[in-house]
């Protein structure tokens, strides 16, 4: 069967219940939220409807730029840390059986589909004084002994870095099966040492996925909002952990709300990024 | 690379992912309630506790009623959806795809806090089923995704036969597209549910002051110290994932749903 235009007004019946649903539940939301970003700000937690930008000018503070600053900083360098550690990682994964590649494509759905709240608890524990890693460094003699690891900036960057590296993995690896595996044979064949032809032959072939793994990683670890709570001091909160704390617990939605939808316009050029830069791959 | 590398590599990631889970197993079977590890004692008396407790049973029943609703609804969006995307010429239709994908691409907080000031404004703000809505929203784009690709890897030629020995548009889609597309219908169900079970920060937003799901009643019980049967909890939430996608894996095409190409096996 072809794929043809819609030709009567019935041929539209599947969108309808798709297309409602998103845009009540999806569209209008965001708007609502988008609204509440301008409303005037009344005591005791409540707002009323007006058009004031109060909400926005409080991100000239420092303390607003100080946080952005920080998340920013955060998300650059767990993208970075993840996609050093995933890339070697999944190219020797594309290269392996297909049963191993299963087995590992599973372990890391799980650990991708874990709650933030459950990682953060995981790490807490094995960061922790009375259950935590150093107990096995003393048992080894290496530590004298055992101590918290957390709260600290180590502890919310390696708990991040846990949360994103599935991620990080499940993005390269379709760009990773289809490398042409001839590229790195005929690197071999010319004398390059395996450690040599990944260098200098997949990693400038995969330049454009690269870039735009780093950039969607970032993106992901923007929107981290327990971690940075739960293993780190509170001048280690991102913009994601302040925005919750102003919604739930300062009940301050408009100002939150203003929060957001800097966050938005932040991903959304991340993301019209990410399209460029898979272009160039495409025309590559 | 030399095999010795990759397996020394292979083995400390693998390492640096489980190292936290097993901590957590071992912390969960601790006779006493103390967090100690290696664990003192022996005791499944906190997996026990998830299922005779009143709070977390409570709390596990409806994070699992609203995985499984919610993962339902969200593949009643996702399929009328992705099948007219798929049979009809209509470009201007794309931008619900769009919207479909949007929600899973920007942080989460912005969806939970859309659906938070969404759900105030009209009122309904704290109903257990606003956050069946809200999580189908939120997980639309993985049934969405997998349907996607599960209508491109139909043979077109077979939904052209059908038509020609007379079938209407219904018959078609009940006997030739509908047994073909199941198996990505269940996956996309299947990461959905699991995606909705774990998750925090919209339900939070949506439904934390009326009810508890079992994220949310782990987030409370971490606030007022340690209890281990969040240990427990964690444990059978890891295997619930595993055998889930260990299920998908078994019965689909793992690699070819996270996008491989090519799935002639090695």
């Amino acid at each position: 069967m072809r794929r043809e235009p819609p030709q009567t007004l019935g041929d539209y019946a599947p969108l309808l219940f798709p297309a409602a649903m998103l845009t009540i539940f999806f569209v209008v939301p965001f708007g609502t939220m988008i609204a509440v970003s301008f409303f005037q700000r009344q005591q005791g937690g409540f707002y009323t409807p007006a058009f004031v930008f109060d909400n926005y000018a409080r991100f000239l503070s420092a303390f607003f730029g100080g946080v952005l600053g920080f998340s920013l900083l955060l998300a650059i360098t767990v993208a970075i840390c993840c996609v050093v550690l995933a890339l070697p990682f999944t190219y020797m994964l594309t290269r392996m059986g297909r049963k191993v590649q299963v087995v590992w494509l599973v372990a890391l759905l799980s650990i991708l589909s874990l709650s933030e709240v459950i990682i953060g608890f995981a790490w807490s524990t094995l960061f922790s004084r009375t259950a935590g890693i150093t107990n096995i460094l003393v048992a080894l003699g290496i530590m004298s002994e055992a101590k918290a690891l957390t709260p600290s900036f180590g502890a919310v960057l390696t708990g991040m870095v846990y949360q994103a590296f599935p991620y990080t993995v499940l993005v390269l690896f379709p760009a990773l099966v289809r490398l042409d595996p001839t590229l790195t044979e005929a690197a071999r064949t010319l004398g390059a040492s395996p450690l040599k032809a990944f260098f200098t032959v997949v990693v400038p072939a995969l330049r454009n996925t690269i870039t735009a793994t780093l950039i969607m990683v970032f993106i992901f670890a923007l929107g981290s909002y327990l971690l940075p709570q739960l293993l780190g001091r509170p001048q280690h909160w991102t913009l994601s952990v302040l925005i919750t704390d102003q919604a739930i617990y300062q009940s301050n939605m408009p100002f939150a709300a203003a929060m957001a939808v800097f966050l938005v316009l932040v991903t959304l050029g991340l993301v019209a990024l990410t399209v460029i830069a898979g272009r160039k791959g495409e025309a590559a | 690379m030399s095999s010795i590398f990759r397996k020394a590599y292979f083995f400390l990631i693998g390492l640096f992912l489980a190292l936290p889970l097993i901590v957590v197993a071992g912390v969960s079977v601790n006779q006493k309630q103390t967090l100690a590890f290696p664990p003192q004692g022996f005791s499944l008396s906190w997996y026990g506790e998830i299922f005779f407790n009143p709070e977390w049973r409570s709390a596990l029943f409806a994070s699992v009623t609203l995985a499984l609703l919610s993962a339902a609804l969200a593949v009643a969006i996702a399929l009328p959806l992705a099948w007219f995307l798929w049979r009809r010429i209509a470009p201007w239709a794309n931008i619900f795809q769009v919207l479909g994908v949007a929600p899973f691409t920007l942080p989460p907080v912005i969806t939970a806090l859309g659906m938070l000031t969404f759900w105030a404004t009209v009122g309904f703000y704290g109903q257990p089923w606003t956050a069946v809505v809200s999580h189908a929203i939120f997980f639309v784009t993985l049934p969405l995704v997998t349907l996607s690709l599960g209508f491109t890897s139909i043979d077109r030629s077979l939904v052209e036969a059908a038509s020609t020995m007379g079938a209407d548009e219904r018959t078609i889609f009940r006997t030739v597209v509908l047994p073909l597309i199941l198996p990505y219908i269940v996956s996309g169900y299947a990461f959905a549910f699991v995606l909705s079970l774990n998750e925090y920060i919209v339900a939070y937003m949506t439904v934390g002051f009326t009810m508890e799901t079992l994220p949310i009643k782990i987030f409370n019980a971490l606030r007022y110290g340690y209890t281990p049967t969040m240990a427990s909890v964690t444990v059978l939430f890891v295997t619930t994932a595993a055998v889930i996608f260990g299920l998908v894996a078994r019965f689909g095409d793992l690699p070819k749903l996270l996008g491989a190409m090519s799935s002639d096996g090695k």
